[in-house]
């Protein structure tokens, strides 16, 4: 017990420290995640001090310890010891890494801290890349890690980037993770990642990890004590935080309470889910208990004390707390309660009875904020929650709209006096889908409305009583709710977590309806030509490139074996197979990471092409890196941060800018920071960058942009005709769809026009087509000859103007005539049409065809226009209007003459 | 009896002409699909077969339709895809994207419209339209989920092709022909414009990823092909109730395309326009002359018909203020200021005249430069129409404008 009250002492400086250091304006900004609670931690100072003599290591010369001491700004420690499960500072605050604290030792050859730790890392299931996500085969539970065996990884790290510790929970490779817990600090281990594949974890890693959890409970408690100060400065009392952990628990063991997180808070206030109703709770309750109405706090215990025994009543399979833990825990707990309602005895009670593979430290945990709240009550008043978005949940709640409520459904955990009932059969229902594993989504998520809506209308007397309050309230409120849920999470479940993301399927995968029926493959030679000619078909092999293949492997892979970054500009006229050869590249090293002869990385692409503004490039390439969902600026942050910070972990990321010129902008930030990234050390960041002029660097970047990105250039010339024949003869390999001389024919042509190699194969599937029309016999295909080739080039390369003013009527074809009489009288590229109208009129008189009126004529003259045969001012000129020829006169001529 | 026999034969009448009229009425101004091709079989049949392998062998294409206003691209296209649906193994296979270029005035705004043809919004629940990146990316994705053997090809038709190549970036042209250029869901892209410089419109990485294969239609029919094709525009169907009615119709039509004034109108009107939207017009016309009293159409009729489209629009208005004229030109002595003025900018209201530069609040209005909008030859004209002409303003006509 003396422990309990130092502790507690503990605690309470803790709480009152944080709570002026939450005063601080640049602390509350409305951080979305429900882990803002680090930027807290972050802005305070921490001393790191070692516990404990050292030992000395024999072999590898450094002293060892077994314990370090984190000091916050002095008033409060935090003891962890080796073998305990540590959150590491990372890049992204939201998600510090998780990993087991193996060894702590002192360096003394490491300039930047001596203090240095060894430790086993875990991966999130968002740090692994996207492209291997798919290799797990389900969805990842919320709170899963996966034990990162991985030894290239560096597992050296500064003690000092030490966050605190953490509960990591192993399960056996038939248990069910948990999906629905709220708890942000307990993470499930199931699974062990080496970089390809995921595999169970063996039973001797299982025990070992296993193992800590119940360790020294003297250590973890102040640990328990920080957190809870850190979260919960102002509202957050020990009596909320019992009651809101006893009402997740009935939820969570229903398996359905959706968390209660949910990123964004004004989602959360719009629906006036939970958080409000917390809120509300919290800003009453106190004021109840110092006023001492009796009536209003005794309908609650009533409350809550009804739902007792249902709970009580139904098996629960996950209740493993040994009795005799219980046993004096329940006796601690009757001393400190004492002071407080009855209520929260009876919730604390069912709290107990629902709990499930509690360990010791749990139940000391609880008796600690038991305690706590006397004081806390006091403080309360200052910080009070929002008042201002209960009207509405009261009428929704009244409404009982089940739409309301079902979006809300990231809320109440309440469950009462007349729910219970219902609950019951709920939860009973619940628990069924539980055993049988992994049950239906949609019943998951509706049932829990059914619930709220039954339990919000007993709480709805007790709101409305609360006067208003101010308008601050419901952010710092919110983070306060997210904090007790983080407490809460100490609830260990089985129950799966929900994800965080709101119903909006924000990020559905989309898909084109599949086909009904199969395609059929080709049937005879032509069709396969054509299919192996086509530009998507993506061949073995890239001919005519392997020089360049071979300079961008090198590059690539030499920066991936040294850790390092850098920048690479490839240009080269389009169809000269530049993307092509990337991904060639791309694909290669990626089979190599496979077979461990480079690093494995992270590979992204982005195509300025496809984006709707330069600086989308962030949100794509964000999305891409870590699956996160941002605006452009946070997103563009969120990279910085990651590329110019120490990533413990991390792996090269490789990223292709397709379509660069597409990227530049007034201040050109997009290019810089593009090309600035690959120069931070940390970054190991390989850019590659497309585009299709040679000098863009020079042309449009400004000095700071193309020093930055380098000299590495590689330009890719035109396809020569010999290149593209050997490209056909590749693609066509033993196929005899084509006469030799009709692809040295179009090689040839094409190498002449553009060098484009998507030209050259799509005159050649043309040609094929060609071939197969002008077959008499179906079924025996012959071969394409010269002829077919030259129909389909002149096709696609034939001038459709002659064609077109040979088509055109007489009157048009005199007009134009016209026209070239009045520009050789004149001498001028230009006439007014009423110039040309008079010509018209005598060169109509001459021919001897009837007289042409000025209507008639200007229709064709806006007929002509139109085809851009001629070009034409907008016609409100009327006579004046001035007319000029968009093809040359020679070619007029020509056409004219011909018949 | 026979009165009233002939009566009834008159209602019977009556009913079978109005019927003729619904049925070629409909058969001018909409562009259904039923009718035949003319002249433009091998085009057709290299559409259909491109259509038809991205439906049956999932290949992904590109094409443009190119020819003048009028010369039967929509038909064409629209032609094509009702062949295509009536295929039974290709109409389940085939998801339609009809764009148009007037509508779609923007890649946003086009976006949006393929997301919702594509029926892609149920995906994306409550989030139906994000913003202009979100809709792209979206849609990205869902076209690049898709391979050549799983997903169901989409055929885009984007009307007035030429439009989207001025929308910022080409943003959309380049991922669509991108698309139909990768292993992605199988599409067939196909333009329609009446533009022949559209090749040039397009940026160069846009262009590469076309494939080029353009199909042009040029009404490249010559004059009895026209003839051909006014006869059969005009003849009724041979589902037609009254069968006699019919023959007799048919008959009447066969007569007209022979008749000599009625072929020099045709030829007139050839000459003119080869557009099969003009002489739909001319023949629309004609119909409307067609009552029970009159119940075939005579070779006046069409010249009739003819005359009124070939008329010189400004020569009608001219005749009428060709008194004004005669009161610029002789205001000096004739008539007071203030009707001279009115009748000066009656024709500028008219846009007879106009000023050359715009009409700025200092000038005064006696002293501006004004420009004549008429040709001198038109003048003439509607001096030579206009039977009650003043004969000082046709001495007039004749001295001042003889010398031009």
């Amino acid at each position: 017990m003396k422990t309990e009250a130092q502790s507690n002492k503990v605690n309470l400086k803790l709480f009152k420290d944080l709570s002026a250091a939450k005063k601080n304006p640049s602390d509350c900004q409305s951080s979305t995640g429900p882990m803002a609670y680090y930027l807290t931690r972050l802005k305070t100072r921490q001393t790191y001090s070692w516990v404990g003599k050292p030992l000395l290591d024999q072999k590898l010369h450094y002293q060892t310890y077994k314990e370090i001491c984190v000091k916050i700004d002095g008033c409060s420690d935090i003891h962890i010891q080796v073998g305990q499960f540590v959150l590491i500072e990372g890049d992204d605050e939201e998600n510090p890494y998780v990993a087991k604290l193996i060894e702590l030792f002192e360096d003394d050859g490491e300039p930047r801290s001596k203090k240095r730790a060894r430790v086993q890392w875990f991966v999130r299931f968002c740090e692994i890349p996207v492209c291997k996500r798919h290799l797990l085969g389900r969805k990842p539970a919320e709170q899963e890690l996966f034990w990162y065996d991985y030894p290239a990884c560096d597992s050296n790290v500064s003690a000092e980037t030490i966050i605190g510790p953490v509960q990591v929970v192993a399960l056996a490779p038939d248990e069910v993770l948990p999906m629905d817990l709220k708890n942000e600090k307990t993470f499930f281990v199931k699974l062990s990642w080496n970089e390809k594949s995921f595999k169970p974890l063996s039973p001797e890693l299982f025990a070992e990890l296993d193992k800590p959890k119940e360790g020294s409970p003297k250590c973890q408690k102040p640990i328990e004590a920080k957190t809870k100060g850190v979260e919960s400065p102002s509202s957050a009392t020990t009596e909320q935080v019992v009651k809101r952990i006893e009402l997740r628990h009935s939820a969570s063991k229903s398996r359905q309470t959706p968390r209660a997180v949910t990123p964004t808070a004004r989602k959360r206030l719009e629906l006036g889910s939970v958080p409000g109703m917390a809120n509300t709770r919290n800003s009453q309750q106190p004021s109840c208990d110092s006023l001492g109405s009796p009536g209003r706090t005794k309908k609650k215990v009533a409350s809550s004390e009804v739902t007792l025994p249902s709970k009580r009543s139904h098996p629960d399979r996950m209740d493993t707390a040994s009795p005799t833990l219980r046993g004096p825990q329940k006796t601690g707990k009757v001393q400190l309660i004492c002071t407080q309602g009855e209520n929260n005895k009876a919730s604390y009670e069912r709290h107990r009875n629902l709990r499930t593979r509690v360990p010791p430290l749990r139940s000391t945990e609880i008796s600690d904020k038991r305690t706590l709240c006397p004081v806390g009550g006091g403080q309360k008043s200052s910080t009070v929650p929002s008042v201002i978005l209960k009207p509405e949940n009261i009428k929704k709640r009244e409404a009982k709209e089940p739409e309301a409520l079902n979006e809300a459904s990231s809320t109440s955990h309440r469950v009462r006096r007349r729910s219970s009932l219902l609950t019951l059969n709920r939860i009973r229902q619940q628990l069924r889908f539980l055993d049988n594993g992994k049950c239906d989504q949609e019943e998951e998520e509706f049932l829990p409305t059914a619930e709220i809506s039954v339990s919000s209308s007993d709480s709805e007397q007790e709101e409305v009583a609360t006067p208003p309050l101010t308008r601050r309230a419901p952010r710092s409120v919110s983070r306060n709710l997210r904090s007790t849920l983080k407490l809460s999470l100490e609830i260990p479940s089985k129950t799966p977590q929900k994800t965080p993301k709101p119903r909006t399927p924000f990020r559905a995968t989309p898909q084109i309806r599949s086909r009904k029926l199969a395609a059929p493959g080709p049937s005879n030679v032509l069709e396969e030509a054509r299919l192996r000619l086509h530009v998507s078909t993506v061949p073995e092999s890239l001919p005519c490139r392997e020089q360049e293949f071979q300079d961008i492997y090198s590059f690539v892979e030499s920066k991936l074996l040294d850790h390092t970054g850098g920048c690479m500009y490839i240009s080269g006229v389009p169809g000269t197979g530049k993307t092509a050869t990337v991904h060639e590249v791309i694909r290669g090293l990626q089979q190599a990471a496979l077979t461990n002869d480079v690093p494995p990385f992270q590979y992204v692409e982005v195509n300025g092409m496809k984006l709707t503004e330069p600086h989308q490039v962030y949100v794509q390439i964000l999305e891409k890196l870590t699956g996160q969902k941002a605006t452009a600026n946070h997103a563009a942050e969120l990279l910085a941060k990651r590329f110019r910070t120490q990533g413990s972990s991390r792996e090269t990321t490789v990223l292709l800018v397709d379509e660069l010129d597409l990227l530049w902008t007034q201040k050109q930030d997009v290019m810089y920071n593009l090309f600035d990234w690959p120069t931070h050390k940390e970054a190991r960041l390989v850019v590659l960058t497309i585009a299709n002029t040679m000098d863009l660097p020079e042309r449009i970047m400004m000095n700071r942009v193309s020093s930055r990105l380098g000299l590495t250039r590689m330009s890719f010339q035109p396809y020569t005709h010999s290149q593209l024949q050997q490209i056909l003869a590749s693609r066509l390999k033993h196929l005899k769809a084509f006469e030799d001389d009709a692809i040295q024919l179009v090689a040839r042509k094409v190498a002449a026009l553009s060098g484009d190699a998507r030209r050259c194969l799509d005159i050649c599937r043309r040609a094929t087509e060609i071939c197969e029309f002008s077959q008499q016999k179906p079924g025996s295909p012959g071969l394409v000859t010269v002829a077919h080739l030259m129909e389909a080039l002149d096709e696609m390369f034939s001038s459709s103007y002659i064609t077109a003013i040979r088509n055109s009527s007489v009157l048009e074809q005199g007009f134009l005539r016209a026209i070239l009489a009045e520009f050789r009288r004149s001498g001028l590229e230009e006439a007014t049409f009423q110039q040309i109208y008079s010509q018209h009129v005598a060169l109509c008189r001459m021919e001897g065809l009837p007289y042409p009126t000025m209507s008639e004529t200007m229709a064709v003259c806006s007929r002509l226009g139109s085809c851009r045969l001629l070009l034409v001012e907008s016609s409100r000129n009327d006579l004046l209007l001035r007319v000029r020829l968009n093809v040359s006169q020679d070619d007029v001529l020509y056409a004219l003459k011909e018949e | 009896m026979s009165n009233r026999k002939s009566k009834n034969n008159n209602l019977m009448h009556a009913e079978c002409l109005s019927q003729v009229q619904r049925i070629l009425r409909a058969r001018f101004c909409h562009q259904n699909p039923h009718s035949n091709l003319f002249g433009v079989q091998v085009q057709y049949k290299h559409l259909i077969e491109l259509l038809k392998r991205t439906a049956i062998h999932g290949e992904s294409n590109s094409v443009l339709i190119i020819g003048p206003r009028g010369s039967g691209k929509t038909m064409l296209i629209n032609h094509a895809l009702k062949e295509l649906m009536e295929i039974g193994e290709a109409s389940e296979n085939i998801l339609q994207v009809h764009l148009n270029g007037l509508l779609q005035i923007n890649d946003k705004i086009a976006l949006k419209e393929i997301t919702r043809q594509l029926n892609l919004e149920n995906a994306v629940g409550d989030k139906v339209f994000g913003s202009f990146a979100e809709n792209l990316s979206f849609l990205l994705e869902a076209l690049k989920k898709g391979d050549r053997t799983n997903s169901c090809p989409v055929i885009f038709i984007l009307d007035e092709f030429d439009l989207f190549a001025h929308h910022k970036n080409q943003t959309l042209l380049y991922n669509l022909f991108d698309i139909s250029q990768t292993a992605q869901t199988p599409v067939s892209v196909i333009g329609l414009t009446c533009r022949l410089d559209i090749l040039e419109l397009l940026e160069k990485r846009v262009k590469s990823r076309f494939s080029h294969r353009q199909i042009h239609l040029m009404n490249s029919f010559g004059f009895p092909q026209y003839v051909k094709i006014f006869k059969e525009q005009l003849s009724l169907p041979a589902e037609f109730p009254d069968k006699v009615f019919a023959e007799k119709w048919n008959e009447n039509v066969q007569c007209l395309s022979e008749d000599r004034s009625v072929r020099e109108v045709l030829q007139k009107h050839f000459n003119v326009s080869k557009n099969l939207r003009s002489l739909h017009m001319l023949l629309m016309l004609a119909l409307n002359r067609v009552t029970a009293s009159h119940p075939f159409v005579t070779p006046a009729d069409l010249m009739e018909a003819n005359q009124l489209c070939s008329m010189d629009s400004k020569a009608n208005i001219v005749h009428e203020f060709q008194k004004f004229i005669q009161r610029k030109a002789h205001s000096v002595y004739n008539f007071e200021k203030p009707v001279v003025m009115k009748a000066f900018e009656h024709l500028q209201q008219l846009e007879l005249i106009k000023p050359i530069e715009r009409t700025s609040v200092n000038s005064q209005r006696e002293y501006q430069l004004m420009k004549l909008l008429l040709d001198n030859t038109q003048i003439m004209n509607a001096l030579q129409k206009y039977p009650n002409c003043p004969t000082d303003v046709r001495q007039w006509a004749t001295s001042s404008l003889s010398w031009l």
